[in-house]
């Protein structure tokens, strides 16, 4: 019987999948051209990257002039970036004395050194340096740009800006914000009625309102709030309004931070006999500033973002120094080149910024497994 | 907490220190604290009133009455220069609102298409629209009001030279100018006619759901709602002899008369403002709908529910409240940020109220004041009607 079966017994070799389902064919099948309206989309989104980018890209790189000393330099028709290159300096530090620059170079560098070694996984001492930059750097910082002592040049306030002030007044806001930002979270998950509600009103109140009325606040109502001895440099009271501003929002970041850590955690501490400061101290804030990280870098970015604002005011932040330079006689009709400048530069610090916090959020996402 | 346990008594006794005792000790803290800011604010009230005294400056809202003095740009109420200082204040809340308004309704809308876009199967638009995102959000709101401003709307020509995309609209550096429809005597049946129709639509919805319910035969509410909204008051603006004439824009001397404008500081801030939020709110239509679980999206289309049902039955319904509490804190957000208006000159509260006023009178804690309340108001507003529309969306769930 069995010689009669037609019943194959060794199998056929796979036939390779179609061609027009795996390479870039298969790809761009899948991706691109799956049915009629997704390769209209395709086509019309491919028009439309034509028609934006090519005459970017010829205007930033192909058209454009970079060297040169003035205007003239310009003849190529497209980007006359030695408008940027001339002014660079000043963009950088604003009327900073040249001879002077090297303090602002050397303060960044450190706060640089210093933020690199936090971000770095595997260094030691984090801790030491996290106190270091909270603590130590602000004084020295201070000394190194105001100057005043160790035989250095007292730089008024009024001759910084660029990009240093908008990091100074970005920095600042932040570090100074953080502690003011802790106090008032707990006050506001606090049981006690009476600091909780001046915590929610205060935190709510600086939510409410636009930064432009505070630094308006901070610049006519602040001299009127204080004796008439006490004269406040403009650069400091931008930063009061600002630290005001800013703590609520990072009470918030807080609160969050707080509320993430489970009730274990708060009664374990407590059933060891931790009193209240202690247990935040040792036991809560320590968790809880972990997870906090990614939102205070959001807030961070809000408020790099937000210090072009301080040019309302008149302080000279990089955005209000380029453009002061666009109304300069010399170099009338480049505020596209001047704009792109400042957005590329807001850009990079940006975009760098949040990537690492979802970075950091997806590496912090492993703790409590609440959420 | 080994010197806590070297420091406690061997024999506890019952009676302890009135430090040790929470509520007390919270009590005594409270009562330094309500001290403690009573203080300060006394301080800065005293500072306040003295310095105000050295100045010359009397406090109080009388100065809402005196004559302004100043032309405003675009203003929605009569306002000339003659006005009061009260007038100014309510011609910069009303472009305030209306800006707001605007603002929030083009960010939605392109908010919703560029989240939407990021899901798309479509590789390269779903990379378009996150590029969209990654690139305006990083980028500082007032630089792009500048940009818009001074880069785009300054480099348009002048009236004489202007575009006219159509007849009677001119587009110049002096702003957009469109002719304005004028309604006639007989004009307010069509806005009867309009009233009608909505109070129609929504009585047809609940009457098909009802029959929905009852029977589940569908109804094409949406269809038929959108014609009657259209087609009854065309119906009766035809019938009434089409009352309406048009104002149009003629160019005298140096400038267009007459018809509607849109002025170009408007159009900057709105353009930047529904920009760069937009960014914001299509991160969180991204997120809200990546929130609700495949599960429902599989269990829709074996129910045999086609795409779009899927989408409207049952992916945006539950979508809506996750995106609902993100989408009212951006909305309040751009109602804050419509204030940087002031950098270019578009009449808002904060550039007439806070900027002008307040410099020619030198009224700060007034007018400063009466500024922050408006936008705390606007912002309590704002947050109790989402507050209340996230209910309504709420109720949906069991």
């Amino acid at each position: 019987m069995s010689n009669l079966s037609k019943v194959r017994h060794d199998m056929l070799p796979n036939l390779p999948p179609p061609a027009s389902s795996v390479g870039v064919i298969g790809w761009m099948r899948a991706n691109l051209f799956s049915n009629i309206t997704n390769s209209v989309l395709t086509l019309f989104a491919l028009y439309l990257l034509y028609i934006l980018l090519t005459p970017t890209i010829s205007w930033v790189f192909i058209n454009s002039d970079w060297t040169g000393s003035s205007r003239d330099a310009c003849t190529s028709g497209g980007a006359c970036w030695v408008f940027v290159a001339n002014r660079f300096d000043q963009f950088m530090y604003g009327f900073y004395p040249e001879a002077e620059i090297w303090r602002i170079n050397l303060t960044f560098l450190l706060l640089v050194a210093q933020v690199l070694w936090l971000m770095l996984p595997n260094l030691p001492y984090k801790g030491m340096v996290a106190a270091v930059v909270l603590l130590v750097f602000p004084i020295l910082a201070y000394f190194l740009l105001y100057g005043g002592s160790f035989g250095l040049e007292v730089v008024e306030t009024h001759k910084w800006g660029g990009l240093s002030l908008t990091l100074v007044l970005a920095i600042v806001g932040i570090v100074a914000a953080l502690p003011f930002g802790v106090l008032l979270a707990l006050g506001r998950r606090s049981e006690m009625p009476i600091v909780k509600s001046f915590c929610v009103v205060y935190i709510e109140f600086w939510r409410g309102i636009p930064l432009i009325t505070v630094l308006f606040m901070a610049s006519v109502m602040l001299p009127l709030f204080v004796p008439e001895e006490m004269n406040f440099d403009k650069l400091l009271r931008a930063m009061i309004g600002i630290v005001m501003f800013q703590s609520a929002y990072m009470a918030e970041v807080v609160r969050g931070g707080l509320q993430a850590i489970p009730k274990g955690q708060y009664e374990a501490a407590q059933a060891l006999g931790l009193n209240y400061w202690k247990m935040m101290v040792f036991v809560v804030l320590p968790q809880a500033l972990k997870l906090m990280i990614p939102g205070i870098v959001n807030t961070f970015i809000a408020l790099f973002k937000d210090t072009s604002l301080v040019l309302i005011i008149g302080l000279f932040d990089l955005l209000a120094i380029v453009q002061a330079g666009l109304t300069d006689p010399k170099w009338l009709g480049f505020s596209v080149e001047g704009y792109a400048f400042v957005a590329f530069v807001f850009w990079v610090f940006c975009f760098g910024m949040s990537k690492y916090s979802q970075h950091l959020e997806n590496r912090f996402h492993t703790g409590h497994g609440s959420r | 907490m080994q010197s806590d346990a070297k420091k406690s008594p061997s024999a506890p006794s019952t009676k302890t220190r009135f430090w040790h005792d929470p509520a007390k000790r919270a009590l005594v803290f409270q009562i330094l604290l309500v001290l403690g800011v009573f203080a300060v604010l006394w301080f800065i009230v005293q500072n306040t009133l003295h310095n105000l005294e050295s100045r010359g400056i009397t406090t109080g809202f009388a100065f809402l009455s005196q004559e302004a003095g100043f032309g405003i740009i675009q203003s929605l109420v009569e306002y000339s220069e003659s006005s009061s200082y009260g007038q100014t204040f309510l011609v910069g809340l009303l472009n305030t609102i209306l800006v707001s308004a605007l603002g929030i309704f083009f960010a939605t809308v392109l908010g919703f298409i560029i989240g939407v876009a990021r899901l798309s199967n479509n590789w390269l638009v779903a990379k378009l629209a996150s590029a969209y995102v990654e690139i305006f959000r990083n980028i500082p709101l007032l630089l792009q009001i500048f940009f818009w401003y001074f880069a785009v709307l300054r480099a348009l020509p002048s009236p004489r030279q202007s575009f006219q995309p159509f007849d009677n609209v001119f587009l110049n550096v002096r702003g957009l100018f469109m002719p304005q429809p004028m309604p006639q005597q007989g004009f307010e049946l069509v806005w009867w006619a309009l009233l009608i129709a909505i109070a129609g639509s929504v009585v047809l919805a609940r009457w098909s759901k009802k029959r929905q319910d009852a029977t589940g035969q569908l109804f094409p509410v949406y269809k038929t709602a959108l014609a009657l909204i259209i087609g009854l008051p065309l119906i009766v603006f035809w019938l009434s002899g089409s009352p309406l004439t048009w104002d149009e824009p003629a160019l005298r001397g140096f400038n267009f008369r007459g018809g509607m404008t849109i002025i170009p500081e408007l159009a900057a801030l709105l353009v930047a403002l529904s920009i760069y939020t937009a960014a914001f709110i299509a991160e969180i239509v991204r997120s809200g709908i990546q929130a609700v679980s495949k599960g429902q999206t599989e269990a829709a289309s074996a129910l045999g529910l086609s795409k779009a049902k899927v989408l409207r039955l049952v992916v945006i319904p539950q979508s809506v409240r996750v995106i609902i509490p993100p989408l009212t804190s951006q909305y309040l957000n751009l109602i804050k940020n419509s204030s940087l208006a002031t950098a270019i000159g578009y009449p808002d509260l904060v550039s007439v109220f806070a900027g002008t006023t307040l410099n020619q009178t030198g009224q700060a804690i007034e007018v400063i004041f009466m500024t922050m309340l408006v936008y705390l108001t606007l912002s309590l507003l704002v947050s109790a009607f989402m507050n209340w529309f996230n209910t309504r969306m709420a109720l949906v769930e069991r």
